[in-house]
């Protein structure tokens, strides 16, 4: 028996991989197309969903203060303001989702607000869609605190406004959710790139017959796993750079950290996320069946369960429990982290012992899997 | 006695999933210097027994040794293997396949450019060296994978079924380029399913359902055969009839018609068969050469006899004048790629149409174009009198329709797929529950009735194809390539049920890529690289090709030989 390692043949298997991977298209569009795609979804969508929000706006009366608060709806940056028709035609518009909320300003609203007793306005919103309910809520709420302020200050009366308007404000979607979706689009390519891009194409060398050819050359099983693991772990750390590039330099997302922390967690991810595609391959052998494990294991957990979508404290506690097996948990908070707030190594490196755990048992499963066997 | 390179013995494997007895208790010894061949159907466990050579497969019983060393330990640099497939990555060249298989197998740098060299020029693929292995023909690739398979002198040569799947000619080249490129050292197994590439090996082993028949050199097989095939001539407008009526004979033990004849493999030298066997007043009975696949059905017992059962129990066609099926420069054009170019041809009622060509050629286009499965980009076709543009839905229902590779619902159980079949041509209540009875008696289904399709043995699975395609007594049959893959006792059972349909005017449009079966056939179409090269009964392409007594192989390969030169002086 030949020597376990050999560069020769290792050399050559890693040749052969590079020139498949510059050669696929389909590798080309998932390490390079699918995450430009991907921050520019998230970059743009972002502003499409809360910028403008359409809200009618039904002012009953004319006085100086209720014109002036309709003014400050309609150059709110968050509203979309539709203000033809009568309240009951409104009504009938938002029942059929062509407004979101009506915001309506009572008849004697202006003298509430001349005798300095308040000024209360009514915000009706479309309850079947919580979400979109509550988010016009709060934000007319925000633009009727603003405007109390801005009016009563101008006049040279300061009022304690009845709503803290910080607290709204520091929910503001447009920042927060490029910090959010970043890192998740982060996590989300180099799961495509490290685990179901991988699983594919080793299945994809059972399903044309290749694997045969190879298993029947002196190479050993752990130089062949090697020669699949090193090109498609560049390839992801590739992918992740252009991501990172692309979020700091096009869309302006601060990056606080050192490229050497952002560098040494995504490796740390790339672990687990290899193991599992060489795991799943090597137990499935079939492009279809692989894509389908890979999505349901992998991608759909990233997506859900790691906290880039949604939020795991809020989630129940069973379902948080869950979200501890899923390897994207620990890479979204410190990705989060080194993009936002700077490199904090004693949050990192427990999250990246966690990954590279993951890791340990992912190719301890697939070196169990894979032999040198065809049945 | 020179050592074997590898040797086996007892070699048991049964298939854990499907439970099948892939081999069992089979020996083989592969002797250096030799082509020793493995021989045998579809299933029969060829590919089990060339992958635990490789050290692929683990046996459950029987040892099995390569270089003096268990299989699994040998020294793989030594082994040259050439899976089904090739085992070629599509997106390399065909210089980095062989580069990557070079360094593979360690050959040492000092030799690569002489065994490169010698390997491209044998293959005659230098000028191809910058393609890409995906971009090459069928023929070509198994080249290149015989070239990564021989990259560095191997010991032991294995090969499984290169010959499958391309034209006669690649095969023929492939043969010659094993036999010359391997040197005295080197052990070669050949593994085919073709029982007329055995004939010239060294050494035949000869497999069947997992059991090992016969092992020796191909003339101890023949010589069981010895002075018992012989030749009949016979009026050819009657051969089938009289076919089945010498089949009855208890001395006949199998027939084939060829040409304006019968072969016939008598059961004893010293048989005698008198005119009156034949109905006719006076025979001539000459010794012919035996062949391989007499040996085989020989050994498995003898040939279908008795007729086809289906036959007897199918309705008249009635007589008509029109063709059954004609086709007028049919074209089919895929982008840029023409699969098939100008195919006309006419077959009356009651009569056999071959379409015979390698893989690729354009066969299976024509066939779909004219069951209505694809829309010509030119020319016009019928199937019993109806248009293929206006009337696909008639013609499609005057049609029983074989594809290639067995169309069933592998989910579904034998019953299931045969109501099925019969709901979709238009088979209800009694006349639906008659049809499958009749069937699954006819075809001996009963036994699998609850079995699902999908884990038939591959003859079954082409029984009840079949039987799914003739339930609604179609006058018309397209038959794509029915008997693909397995054993000749099956095939003569096809034969004879299709023989037998013809004479109640069944009208049978059929490909195939056994040569000697399109001697059933009452007029063949060649069809080579989208063009139909030549048309005629078999005995007139023979002529045409000159080669009046050879085998239909030799006139298929002098016709498209001559057409490749015609391109190449055109």
């Amino acid at each position: 028996m030949s020597a376990r390692w050999n560069r020769r043949r290792f050399g050559a298997m890693l040749v052969k991989e590079t020139l498949q991977i510059l050669r696929d298209p389909s590798t080309f569009l998932i390490a390079f197309v699918l995450p430009v795609v991907l921050i520019f979804l998230y970059g743009f969508g972002v502003n499409l969903d809360t910028a403008r929000t359409r809200i009618a706006l039904s002012v009953q009366d004319d006085g100086g203060a209720a014109q002036s608060l309709a003014g400050a709806f309609q150059h709110s940056r968050w509203f979309e303001v539709v203000t033809t028709g009568d309240l009951a035609a409104m009504q009938r518009d938002m029942v059929a989702g062509r407004v979101r909320g009506i915001v309506v300003i009572p008849a004697d609203f202006s003298q509430h607000i001349a005798r300095g007793s308040g000024g209360d306005i009514q915000v009706i919103t479309d309850g079947s869609s919580p979400n979109t309910a509550s988010f016009v809520g709060a934000y007319a709420q925000g633009v009727q605190s603003a405007w109390a302020a801005a009016y009563q200050f101008d006049r040279g009366r300061h009022v304690v406004p009845a709503i803290a308007i910080d607290q709204r404000f520091w929910f503001n979607p447009e920042l927060a959710s490029r910090f959010f979706l970043v890192p998740g689009a982060i996590a989300i390519v180099m799961t495509m790139i490290g685990t179901l891009l991988t699983a594919l194409v080793i299945a994809r060398e059972w399903e044309r017959g290749t694997m045969e050819a190879i298993m029947a050359t002196p190479i050993s099983m752990s130089e062949f796993m090697a020669t699949k693991v090193i090109p498609y772990f560049v390839l992801g750390l590739g992918s992740m750079t252009l991501c990172a590039m692309l979020a700091v330099f096009v869309f302006g997302v601060p990056f606080r950290g050192s490229p050497l922390a952002l560098l040494a967690i995504s490796s740390a991810f790339l672990v687990p996320a290899l193991g599992q595609g060489l795991f799943i391959s090597a137990a499935t052998k079939n492009q279809f069946v692989a894509s389908q494990i890979a999505l349901l294991t992998a991608f759909l957990p990233g997506m859900m369960l790691s906290g880039f979508l949604f939020e795991i404290s809020s989630m129940p506690r069973w379902i948080r429990t869950v979200t501890y097996l899923v390897p994207a948990r620990y890479l979204i908070p410190p990705l989060q982290t080194v993009f936002v707030a700077g490199d904090d190594w004693s949050l990192f490196l427990p999250d990246m012992a966690a990954m590279l755990g993951f890791g340990l048992v992912f190719f301890a499963l697939a070196v169990r899997a894979t032999r040198r066997r065809i049945a | 006695m020179i050592a074997p390179v590898a040797r086996a013995e007892g070699l048991t494997k049964r298939f854990a999933k499907s439970g099948v007895l892939a081999l069992d208790g089979v020996d083989l010894a592969v002797v250096p210097g030799q082509m020793t061949g493995l021989v045998g159907p579809d299933g029969a466990g060829k590919t089990t027994l060339i992958r635990m050579l490789a050290g692929l497969v683990e046996p459950d019983a029987g040892t099995i040794e390569v270089f003096g060393a268990p299989a699994a330990a040998a020294d793989r640099a030594q082994i040259g293997y050439m899976p089904q497939r090739f085992g070629l990555y599509e997106d390399l060249t065909v210089i980095e396949n062989l580069t990557l298989y070079a360094e593979l197998r360690g050959l040492a740098a000092s030799e690569r450019a002489a065994s490169f060299a010698r390997l491209l020029d044998f293959t005659d693929l230098q000028r191809f060296q910058n393609r890409r292995a995906g971009q090459l023909s069928g023929g070509m690739k198994q080249k290149l994978g015989l070239a990564c398979a021989m990259v560095r002198e191997p010991r032991l040569l294995l090969l499984d079924e290169p010959g499958v799947g391309v034209d006669p000619v690649s095969r023929r080249e492939l043969w010659a380029m094993v036999r010359t490129l391997a040197g005295d050292g080197v052990g070669v197994l050949w593994s085919t399913a073709y029982l007329d590439e055995a004939e010239k090996c060294d050494t035949v082993f000869l497999l069947n359902e997992g059991r090992m028949l016969h092992g020796g050199a191909p003339g101890d097989l023949l010589g069981r055969v010895k002075d018992r095939v012989v030749r009949v001539a016979v009026p050819s407008a009657d051969r089938r009839q009289i076919l089945e009526r010498v089949l009855g004979h208890d001395a006949v033990m199998d027939g084939t018609v060829q040409g304006d004849a019968l072969r016939l493999l008598l059961s004893t030298p010293a048989a005698i068969l008198s005119p009156t066997d034949f109905g006719l007043p006076a025979i001539v009975v000459e010794p012919t050469e035996p062949r391989f696949e007499d040996a085989f059905i020989d050994m498995l017992g003898g040939g279908a006899k008795g007729g086809s059962p289906l036959a007897r129990a199918y309705r008249r066609v009635p007589p008509n004048d029109a063709p059954a099926i004609s086709a007028a420069g049919l074209t089919k054009v895929f982008g840029d790629f023409t699969a098939a170019r100008d195919i006309g041809f006419s077959v009356p009622r009651g009569q056999i149409f071959g379409l015979l060509g390698p893989n690729g050629a354009g066969k299976s286009t024509t066939f779909k174009m004219l069951c209505g499965l694809l829309t010509p980009s030119a020319g016009t076709g019928s199937v019993a009198g109806f248009d293929l543009r206006n009337a696909k839905a008639e013609a499609r229902q005057s049609l029983g329709y074989m594809a290639q590779k067995v169309s069933l619902y592998g989910d579904l159980s034998v019953q299931q797929n045969l109501d099925f079949f019969a709901g979709i041509y238009g088979l209800q209540g009694p006349a639906r529950r008659e049809a499958t009875a009749r069937v699954t008696e006819i075809f001996g289904l009963q036994r699998y009735l609850g079995v699902n399709s999908g884990t038939l043995p591959l003859g079954y699975k082409q029984r009840l194809a079949l039987a799914c395609a003739v339930m609604h007594e179609p006058p018309v049959l397209f038959l794509d390539e029915p008997t693909s893959g397995v054993d000749p006792i099956v095939r003569r059972e096809f034969w004879s049920h299709i023989n037998g349909l013809v004479e109640k005017g069944v009208t049978v449009l059929v490909t195939t890529h056994f040569m000697e079966e399109a001697e059933y056939c009452d007029r063949i179409a060649l069809i080579y690289r989208a063009e139909q090269i030549a048309t005629g009964t078999p005995d007139e392409l023979k002529s045409q090709a000159g080669t009046p007594d050879g085998s239909m192989e030799d006139a298929f390969i002098a016709l498209i030989e001559a057409a490749d030169r015609g391109r190449e002086a055109a």
